[in-house]
């Protein structure tokens, strides 16, 4: 019989193996076009070798408190909420979880920075800094609302169980009728800002949510009706931006 | 020293980005549903350990592989390394999209070896893997997906360099997704749909930011500002695209063992 210890010392071992596994493939296709390729010395190699062994470290501990945490907890909140029964509560906490997790997601304060840049060079906002700072205030908040508003649409579709490609093809009509009307400098940054709102934990969590509310409501299938969530919160940043971009201009 | 000064400061960074999601679990906790969570020292720890494994993993990326990426994407972009020394001067107006051969296998690779290390498509692929229970394995979604951000990165580099609009590609994409949806497994399509906004998180934005900067400020007629943009869009893209196609191609090969077998039968 082997002692916990030395079970709980195999488990974390074999998280270790699958975190290289994760990892082999950058560190490969890096050393490949710089060595082969580019033909350069891998500058700086003590360095390189201790930050790898960081993102190892880090890795396998994240990929531990998942399973402790975000996933338990996302779970039997939306057990919790699907249980109490009040309809506002759930879509007020999807909401909540939408706006608060983007408002400070860092990837889109450097979004909103560049393309507050990207807006004065336009010519739609002033060359000073605080009328910078004040469009790129309100591009924010635009996309930390449309995430909100996209959680709380994609739990009310798990809960009436409705086909989610109806939602996301009319979602993505709705995103090239825009770009045909919206000011050119909006555009990239439209389609980018779906990428930036989904972070590493906010991933995980919605996800939890998703299939814990599947899992809790009778008649859902959690493979059917808990994924999606994800696809909500990363439609609706680019028909958001793209329509405040064309409220901005019209105002200006 | 340098290095320790530099995980307490993300340390301190990746605390506050937990905060407002401790602060809406919690609070929702507290106060609406008000029952005591069970194992609830179990999730504080593990809240603990994702703080600290995340902290760990942004600072080793910005220590080992964002710098050397992004020297990478610059040198790679280099138009003395792209039409060689002597004639960069002279070709420096007509770019020829056929030189950029690097370039395009450059943002392939680094694109699906970025997200087979992206956490969240990690944690996606966990999950998705326990609902189904097993049928969708947890490396079949992953390489699906690292595919499909590799086409996409790929692709839209190639778009940089040519300079053609980036709409044209976009809705075409779009194209094709909605003729997959109307015939794919409706099983795969949810999950489908997520994958494209899961592979855009803490490794491949940097890498693929780098490389489109580095493509739009060497390209005379580029704009960093106008150009730069919209690979993120490519990589979101494509996996729907990948893992609708790896859903049906698991059916094809189902569909084709199974008229075998029936043919061996009769």
């Amino acid at each position: 019989m082997r002692s916990k210890t030395q079970q709980g010392l195999l488990r974390f071992l074999s998280l270790v193996v699958d975190s290289i596994r994760d990892l082999a493939p950058i560190v490969i296709v890096v050393a490949f076009f710089q060595l082969a390729v580019l033909q350069q010395p891998i500058p700086n190699i003590g360095g390189i070798l201790t930050g790898l062994l960081f993102v190892l470290a880090g890795l396998t501990l994240f990929i531990q408190g998942l399973e402790m945490g975000l996933f338990p907890i996302g779970e039997a909140m939306a057990n919790a909420l699907a249980r109490k029964g009040s309809l506002f509560w759930l879509l007020a906490f999807a909401f909540a979880l939408g706006f608060g997790t983007t408002a400070a997601e860092p990837a889109l304060i450097a979004v909103v920075a560049e393309a507050a840049k990207v807006a004065a060079a336009a010519g739609v906002v002033e060359q000073t800094a605080a009328a910078q700072a004040d469009y790129a205030f309100y591009l924010r908040g635009t996309v930390a609302f449309s995430v909100g508003a996209a959680l709380v649409l994609g739990v009310f579709r798990i809960l009436k169980g409705w086909p989610i490609q109806y939602l996301i093809i009319g979602g993505y009509l709705c995103v090239v009728a825009l770009t045909f009307f919206a000011p050119e400098n909006i555009i990239g940054i439209a389609y980018d800002s779906g990428g930036v709102t989904t972070s590493t934990i906010t991933v995980p969590l919605v996800t939890a949510l998703g299939v814990g509310l599947a899992t809790t409501i009778r008649g859902r299938n959690p493979m059917i009706d808990g994924f999606g969530l994800i696809a909500f919160a990363s439609l609706s940043p680019m028909i958001f931006v793209m329509l405040f971009g064309m409220l901005w201009s019209a105002l200006s | 020293m340098e290095i320790l000064s530099h995980l307490f400061w993300t340390a301190l960074a990746a605390g506050r980005d937990v905060l407002p999601i401790a602060v809406v679990l919690f609070g929702f906790q507290f106060l609406v549903i008000r029952k005591p969570l069970a194992h609830l020292r179990t999730i504080i720890i593990g809240f603990v350990y994702v703080v600290i494994g995340l902290t760990f993993f942004l600072v080793g990326l910005e220590q080992a592989l964002f710098p050397l990426g992004e020297l990478m994407a610059k040198q790679l972009t280099d138009p003395v390394f792209i039409h060689g020394a002597g004639a960069a001067g002279a070709i420096a107006e007509a770019v020829r999209w056929q030189d950029y051969y690097w370039v395009y296998l450059f943002a392939a690779a680094v694109g699906f070896a970025a997200t087979i290390a992206e956490p969240s498509l990690i944690a996606v692929a966990i999950k998705a893997n326990q609902v189904s229970g097993g049928a969708v394995g947890i490396w079949g979604l992953r390489i699906a997906v690292a595919i499909g951000v590799a086409v996409g990165v790929s692709l839209g580099t190639f778009r940089i360099v040519t300079g053609t609009p980036l709409h044209y590609y976009i809705a075409a994409g779009y194209v094709i997704v909605i003729i997959q949806t109307m015939r794919a497994n409706r099983a795969i399509i949810p999950l489908a749909y997520d994958s494209g906004g899961v592979t855009t998180s803490t490794v491949t934005v940097p890498l693929v930011t780098a490389l489109g900067l580095g493509l739009a400020t060497t390209i005379s007629g580029r704009s960093p500002l106008l150009d730069g943009f919209g690979l993120i869009a490519f990589a979101s893209l494509f996996p729907m695209i990948t893992v609708m196609g790896y859903a049906q191609f698991g059916e094809w090969l189902r569909n084709r063992r199974r008229r075998k077998e029936e043919a061996k039968e009769v």
